[in-house]
């Protein structure tokens, strides 16, 4: 099945419909997950309440991992909500994908270079900038010299390699399951024949999917906070 | 007309550029997900993650007080015990002290007792000694009377004689005693 992205112009920007969409339902449902969850809220938790404060207390582990809660603490929020988000957007592109005129539609969010690398791009400039505010022009500037003043080269190219890394790690991965999934569909939408041998490894494909989607959500918030902590933290 | 010109050159620059770039890149979808995921994050902030951190918080506090109080009441309860168990012990001391005057006092009753009733039965045998002698004494006075009239009577009655009771009664009474004396 060929298809292409739909392409469009506003205000002399390009920007693609579907892209924009898929955010919006992604962000529509951890939002709507995340509200129900906490809507009645109890000192004995139940339900929903447990699952998100298990997410919370997961994310607070991965944080630990890394630096010391005093630190960690302001990045919290921040860890949640990717995690969610990269979750929820990993999951959207699975049970279907949707395509009109030969253009995507319906996919996961995270299946388009553009958005895992803006993604990775903020993390890591959200890194630096708590890494300036936190220890200072001076201090921010001091870990490229360190532990060896000749590997500060290195140290920059690490910078771009890690956004780099962060960002196609989850396109890569996400983009492939689609593509699989894509062509066992169409497999199975092809003959009988077909649809008798695309089932089961649809089926096992779909199921490792979540399983993918679900660690790379995971991945993705572990080294946010890995490379924050480099940079936030000086015994590092 | 320099200045419209060098306008009109840069915004042509600026449009070639944004459209060359617009080739390129999609600068649209940047924004947007940038924009987007700062917008959830915030009203997750807001809507959710706070309100859930605070009643995470309010619960680690709650649990942290439950647990001072319980060891507080805890170091009570020992107190309470330690004070229950001294105050028992006083109790069981003054109970057998209690005891042991009770038993001391009942010996000491007892003996008095026994004292008082050996002392009563002894003054009883001494008085009824005493009663025995005066009883017996007052026999023999009556016995010696009697056999004094009856003497008299048989006196009289042998000699024919009335004598005079008054007369000679000193002298058999006195004969009596002498033969009682002589016996």
């Amino acid at each position: 099945m060929e298809h292409t992205n739909p392409e469009r112009i506003l205000f002399g920007i390009s920007y693609n419909p579907a892209n924009i969409m898929m955010l919006f339902v992604t962000c529509l449902i951890v939002f709507i997950i995340a509200v129900l969850a906490t809507r009645k809220m109890q000192m004995k938790p139940t339900g929903m309440q447990n699952f998100m404060e298990w997410v919370m207390d997961f994310v607070k582990g991965i944080i630990k991992n890394n630096m010391d809660w005093q630190t960690g603490g302001r990045f919290h929020v921040l860890g949640i909500t990717l995690i969610m988000f990269v979750f929820v957007a990993n999951m959207l592109g699975l049970p279907f994908s949707i395509s009109w005129d030969h253009e995507l539609w319906w996919k996961s969010p995270t299946a388009d270079p553009v958005i895992t690398m803006t993604l990775a791009a903020t993390v890591v400039i959200l890194t630096h900038f708590y890494g300036v505010k936190m220890l200072g022009a001076k201090g921010y500037f001091k870990t490229y010299f360190q532990p060896m003043p000749f590997l500060a080269p290195l140290k920059v190219i690490e910078e771009f390699a890690n956004t780099l890394t962060l960002g196609l790690r989850l396109y890569g991965n996400i983009f492939a399951g689609e593509i699989l999934i894509g062509l066992l569909a169409t497999l199975a939408a092809g003959s009988i024949g077909g649809f008798v041998g695309a089932i089961i490894p649809a089926l096992a494909w779909q199921g490792f999917s979540i399983f993918i989607g679900a660690i790379q959500a995971f991945i993705f918030v572990m080294l946010t906070m890995v490379y924050m902590a480099h940079k936030v933290s000086v015994d590092h | 007309m320099f200045l419209d010109t060098f306008v009109l050159l840069s915004a042509n620059a600026d449009s070639g550029f944004l459209a060359s770039l617009n080739q390129r890149l999609n600068l649209g979808d940047i924004i947007a997900t940038v924009v987007f995921f700062t917008i959830l994050m915030l009203l997750l902030k807001k809507f959710a993650w706070g309100p859930l951190m605070g009643v995470m918080n309010q619960r680690a506090e709650m649990i942290a007080n439950e647990i001072e109080t319980a060891e507080k009441s805890r170091a009570e309860s020992q107190k309470v015990l330690e004070e229950q168990r001294a105050l028992l012990k006083e109790a069981h001391t003054d109970a057998q002290s209690i005891i042991e005057n009770a038993k001391k006092q009942g010996e000491a009753t007892r003996e008095d007792l026994v004292q008082a009733a050996r002392a009563e039965v002894s003054r009883m045998k001494e008085n009824a000694a005493l009663e025995i002698v005066t009883e017996k004494e007052k026999a023999i006075a009556a016995v010696r009377e009697e056999f004094v009239s009856l003497s008299i009577m048989a006196a009289s009655k042998v000699l024919g004689k009335e004598v005079s009771e008054e007369d000679n009664r000193d002298l058999i009474e006195q004969t009596i005693v002498k033969a009682g004396e002589g016996r």
